[in-house]
C-alpha cells in the first residue's frame, strides 16, 4: 500500500512503541500533525517553547529509560532544540528528534524558516541526517531509534523536508536493520575482567567510583551486590549517585569540587581506583596530575574514547556497566580491608556534610523532602541549588535524580519534571531549582497546568545567580558583575552585598504561579517547610510553587577551588 | 608531535565530510591533509588523511573516528606497508630560457615531468610521496622565489602487497 511520508512516520512511531510525543508546530510540521490529529495511542504533549519541549522529553527518557521523542518545525523551532540536544547528548540520554524541514527542492535557497539544523547539531548529537529521498525515510527513522537507544545512548536528529512529508511510498517499516558503521560493544573481555579482579582482590584500599554510566545501563542492584560481596567502599560522581542507596553503609558519597571530605580523602588515598561509567571530567578530577596518584586505575565504560582520555588507566574494559558488573559478580569475593574501612569511617564522622547557617537553609528543606516523599523523582536546575541537592538529597531505587550534569543547562529541571511526571504519573515529582534557573523556562508553567502535573516546584531564592556570585565572592575580589538579581536601573553601578535598601525582587513567583493557575506559596521560616510540603502534597490537580527565600549569601561547602588537588579543600 | 597517516572507509553520504572534518576542528586535532573518493562500491567513499600529533591524542583521534555511525573502517597505517602518493601541480612564472632549460632538468632528476608551458611560464606535474614533493618545492622555491604558484592535492594511499612494513 501507499501512505505519505508523514503517515509513515506516525506508523514508525507506533512500531517503535512511542506512546508520548513533545511537539510543538509549524509551517514545515503541519503536514505531520495532521497525521496525529485525533490520534490514540500517541499522547502529543504541547509546551509552550521548544527549549522546555526538549529538556522535558529529556525528563521523560531519564525518568522512564524510554526513548524521548520529539517534533518541531524547521527554522526557528529547530535552532530552540540546540541547547536541549545537546543537554541530553552530554549526559546520554536517548532522544530522536524530529525537524521540518523546507522542501528538498528549496533547501539551500534560503527559503523562509531554513536552517541547516544538520549542520549546527552535526557536533552535539551523536547522529543527524536530512531524508533526502521518500525511500529512505522508514530505514532513517529505524537507524534513529537504533542509533538513539543502543550502545552508549545518545541524540538523533532527523530532519524531514515537507515534501517528503507529502510523498506516496512504500508503507513498509523495517523490524531490524544492520548499520556497519554502528557495532556496540556487546560483549566483556575475560581476561581483562579476570586482570581487573586480580588487581582488586590484592588491594588494602580499594574503592568503587561509580558514575552514570552504571544508572543509564540499570545495574543498579547488580552494582549493590557486587559492593557488599566485596565490602568496598563506594564514591559516585553526581550523575552516579544514587546507584547504591545513599544511606548504605558502604556508600562514603560524591567525590569532586563540591564533593565531600571523606569522598575526596578516599579517591585521594586508594590504591586500587575501581571505576565504571565515568569520563574522569574535570569537575570531579580536581588538579589532574594529583588524582588517585596512590592507584591502579581499573575503568570500565561503553565508549572507548572515554578510556585512558583525562586519567591514564591501567586496566580498560569497554563494555556496558551492566555486562561487565554482572561478569564480575561471577567470581567476585570478599576483601580484608578493615583499616581501610575505619579509616574512611573516621573522615566521614571528621567532616561530615553540613550547613552552619541558623534558620532557613537549603539543607533543612532538602532534608524534608527526603522525609516527606517515598517515591519520588527529583529534578534539579542548575548552580547552587543543584549542588547541595546533590550533597543532601537522599536517594535509592526509589527516589531518582534528574540532573543536567555535563552540560550544565539552566532552566533544565522544571521541564525536565514535566517530562518525568508525564512518564511517571503515579511517582512525586520535585523539582529544585533557583530564582535565575526557573525564569529560563518559566512559560512551561502553563503546560503543567494544561496537563494537570501537581509538580512540586521549590525555588530557592537567594536573589542572585548563587554559584557565580559565590565564585566572586571567593576568586573575585566579592565584585557582583551581573550576578544580582535584585538589580534595577537605580542601583549603584558597584556593590558588593545586599542591604535593606535593595529593590524589591521581580517576579513575584507566587503571585505568577497562582496567575498560570497553579498553587504559589511562600516560606520564610524553617518552621513553614513541612507545612508547605503537606499542602503541596494534596495539590492534585496542579503544580504548587514553593518559594523559600534562602539568606542571599549562603556557600556551597566544601569547596576545592580551582587548580587544586581533590583533598585541598576549603571545609567552611 | 609525529606525522601520521589514517585511512577512513566512511558511508557515501551527504555531510560525511563536514562529520569528518568537523571531529578534528570542533576538539582542536590538527589536520594536515584529508583526501576523499569514491570506492568500487558506489556507497563507500575512501579517506586518506595526514595528521601530525603525539601518541595520546592520535588514539584518542581514531577512537573519535571510529564511533561516528558514518564511518566504517578506520585504518592505522603506522603499522602496515602502504604504497602513497602525492599529485602536485606547480607553475613556474617569469622564466628566461635558461631557466626553462633547468626546470626541465629539474623535472627529470625529480622524476616529475613538465606537462605545459607557454614561453616565459612551466608546468610541473608531481606524483610522489609527499616527502619527495616537498624536497622539490623546497628546491623551487630557493631558485624562483616569488614566482611559483602550488596546488598539491593530498596524499591518497593503499596497503602494499609485497612488503609487511613501511611506506613504499
Amino acid at each position: 500500500m501507499l501512505i505519505t511520508g508523514a503517515e509513515l512516520f506516525v506508523k514508525a512511531l507506533k512500531a517503535e512503541q512511542i506512546d508520548t510525543l513533545f511537539a510543538y508546530p509549524g509551517g514545515q510540521a503541519i503536514d505531520l500533525f495532521h497525521v496525529l490529529y485525533g490520534e490514540n495511542d500517541i499522547d502529543v504533549i504541547l509546551p509552550r517553547h521548544e527549549q522546555g519541549l526538549i529538556h522535558a522529553a529529556d525528563g521523560y527518557a531519564r525518568s522512564t529509560g524510554k526513548v524521548g521523542v520529539c517534533l518541531v518545525t524547521s527554522g526557528p523551532g529547530a535552532t530552540n532544540l540546540v541547547t536541549g540536544i545537546a543537554t541530553a547528548n552530554y549526559d546520554s540520554v536517548p532522544l530522536v528528534c524530529f525537524t521540518g524541514q523546507v522542501p528538498t527542492g528549496l533547501i539551500g535557497n534560503d527559503a523562509f524558516q531554513e536552517v541547516d539544523i544538520v549542520g549546527i547539531t552535526r557536533s552535539i548529537c551523536k547522529y543527524a541526517v536530512t531524508v533526502r529521498k521518500r525511500e529512505d525515510l522508514a530505514v532513517i527513522i529505524k537507524k534513529a531509534f537504533t542509533i538513539a537507544r543502543t550502545g552508549k545512548p545518545g541524540v538523533v536528529v532527523v530532519d524531514l523536508p515537507k515534501d517528503i512529508q507529502k510523498e506516496y511510498g512504500s508503507d513498509e517499516y523495517p523490524e531490524k536493520i544492520e548499520i556497519r558503521g554502528y557495532k556496540p560493544n556487546l560483549s566483556v573481555h575475560a581476561g581483562q575482567i579476570k586482570k581487573a579482579l586480580e588487581t582488586l582482590n590484592s588491594a588494602k584500599k580499594p574503592l568503587f567510583l561509580i558514575g552514570g554510566g552504571v544508572s543509564i545501563s540499570h545495574a543498579h542492584s547488580e552494582m549493590q551486590k557486587l559492593a557488599e560481596i566485596t565490602g568496598v567502599p563506594v564514591i559516585t560522581t553526581i550523575m552516579g549517585k544514587g546507584v547504591i542507596p545513599t544511606i548504605h553503609d558502604l556508600y562514603i558519597g560524591n567525590i569532586g569540587i563540591h564533593g565531600s571530605y571523606a569522598a575526596n580523602m578516599a579517591v585521594s588515598n586508594c590504591d586500587v581506583l575501581f571505576s565504571i561509567g565515568t569520563r574522569f571530567n574535570d569537575r570531579i578530577t580536581g588538579k589532574i596530575g594529583h588524582f588517585a596518584t596512590h592507584a591502579a586505575i581499573i575503568h570500565i565504560d561503553i565508549d572507548p574514547a572515554s578510556i585512558s582520555r583525562n586519567i591514564e588507566v591501567d586496566i580498560p574494559i569497554v563494555a556496558d556497566a551492566k555486562t561487565a558488573i554482572s561478569a564480575l559478580l561471577e567470581k567476585a569475593q570478599k576483601l580484608d580491608i578493615g583499616e581501610w574501612s575505619e579509616q574512611i569511617e573516621q573522615w566521614k564522622s571528621q567532616y561530615p556534610l553540613f550547613m552552619k547557617t541558623k534558620g532557613l537553609t537549603p539543607e533543612k528543606i532538602i532534608r524534608e523532602i527526603n522525609h516527606t516523599f517515598d517515591h519520588a523523582m527529583i529534578a534539579t536546575d542548575v548552580g547552587q541549588n543543584q549542588l547541595w541537592a546533590t550533597q543532601f538529597l537522599e536517594l535509592s531505587d526509589k527516589k531518582q535524580l534528574l540532573t543536567s550534569g555535563g552540560l550544565g543547562t539552566m532552566g533544565y529541571g522544571f521541564p525536565a519534571a514535566i517530562g518525568a511526571k508525564i512518564g511517571n504519573p503515579s511517582k512525586d515529582v520535585i523539582v529544585i531549582s533557583g530564582d535565575g534557573g526557573m525564569q529560563m523556562n518559566i512559560q512551561e508553567m502553563a503546560t503543567a497546568v494544561c496537563y494537570e502535573l501537581p509538580i512540586i516546584v521549590c525555588i530557592f531564592n537567594n536573589g542572585y545567580l548563587g554559584n557565580v556570585r559565590q565564585w566572586q565572592e571567593m576568586f573575585f575580589d566579592k565584585h557582583y558583575s551581573s550576578t544580582c538579581m535584585r538589580y534595577r536601573k537605580s542601583c549603584p553601578n558597584i556593590c558588593n552585598s545586599p542591604t535593606e535598601r535593595c529593590p524589591e525582587y521581580t517576579p513575584d513567583f507566587t503571585k505568577l504561579a497562582e496567575s498560570y493557575g497553579a498553587k504559589g506559596i511562600r516560606v520564610t521560616k524553617e518552621n513553614e517547610i513541612a507545612a508547605a510540603f503537606e499542602t503541596a502534597k494534596n495539590t492534585l490537580k496542579v503544580p504548587t510553587v514553593i518559594e523559600f527565600m534562602i539568606e542571599p549569601e549562603e556557600n556551597v561547602m566544601p569547596i576545592v577551588p580551582p587548580g587544586n588537588a581533590l583533598d585541598d579543600m576549603i571545609l567552611v | 608531535m609525529k606525522k601520521r597517516w589514517i585511512c577512513l572507509f566512511v558511508e557515501n553520504e551527504t555531510g560525511v565530510l563536514a562529520r569528518i572534518s568537523g571531529i578534528f576542528s570542533g576538539k582542536s586535532y590538527n589536520l594536515d591533509s584529508l583526501t576523499v573518493g569514491i570506492t568500487e562500491d558506489k556507497t563507500i567513499s575512501r579517506m586518506t588523511i595526514s595528521l601530525t600529533s603525539d601518541d595520546k591524542t592520535f588514539e584518542q583521534i581514531k577512537k573519535q573516528l571510529g564511533r561516528s555511525v558514518e564511518v566504517i573502517k578506520v585504518v592505522d597505517f603506522a603499522d602496515i606497508a602502504v604504497h602513497m602518493k602525492e599529485l602536485m601541480f606547480v607553475r613556474v612564472n617569469h622564466c628566461s630560457d635558461r631557466e626553462v632549460d633547468e626546470i626541465f632538468k629539474i623535472s627529470k632528476t625529480f622524476h616529475a615531468s613538465v606537462i605545459d608551458y607557454s614561453p616565459a611560464t612551466v608546468l610541473i606535474e608531481s606524483i610522489q610521496t609527499e616527502n619527495r614533493n616537498n624536497a622539490l618545492i623546497f628546491l623551487l622555491e630557493k631558485c624562483y622565489a616569488n614566482r611559483i604558484e602550488i596546488v598539491r592535492g593530498g596524499s591518497v594511499a593503499i596497503e602494499a602487497l609485497s612488503i609487511p612494513k613501511g611506506t613504499l
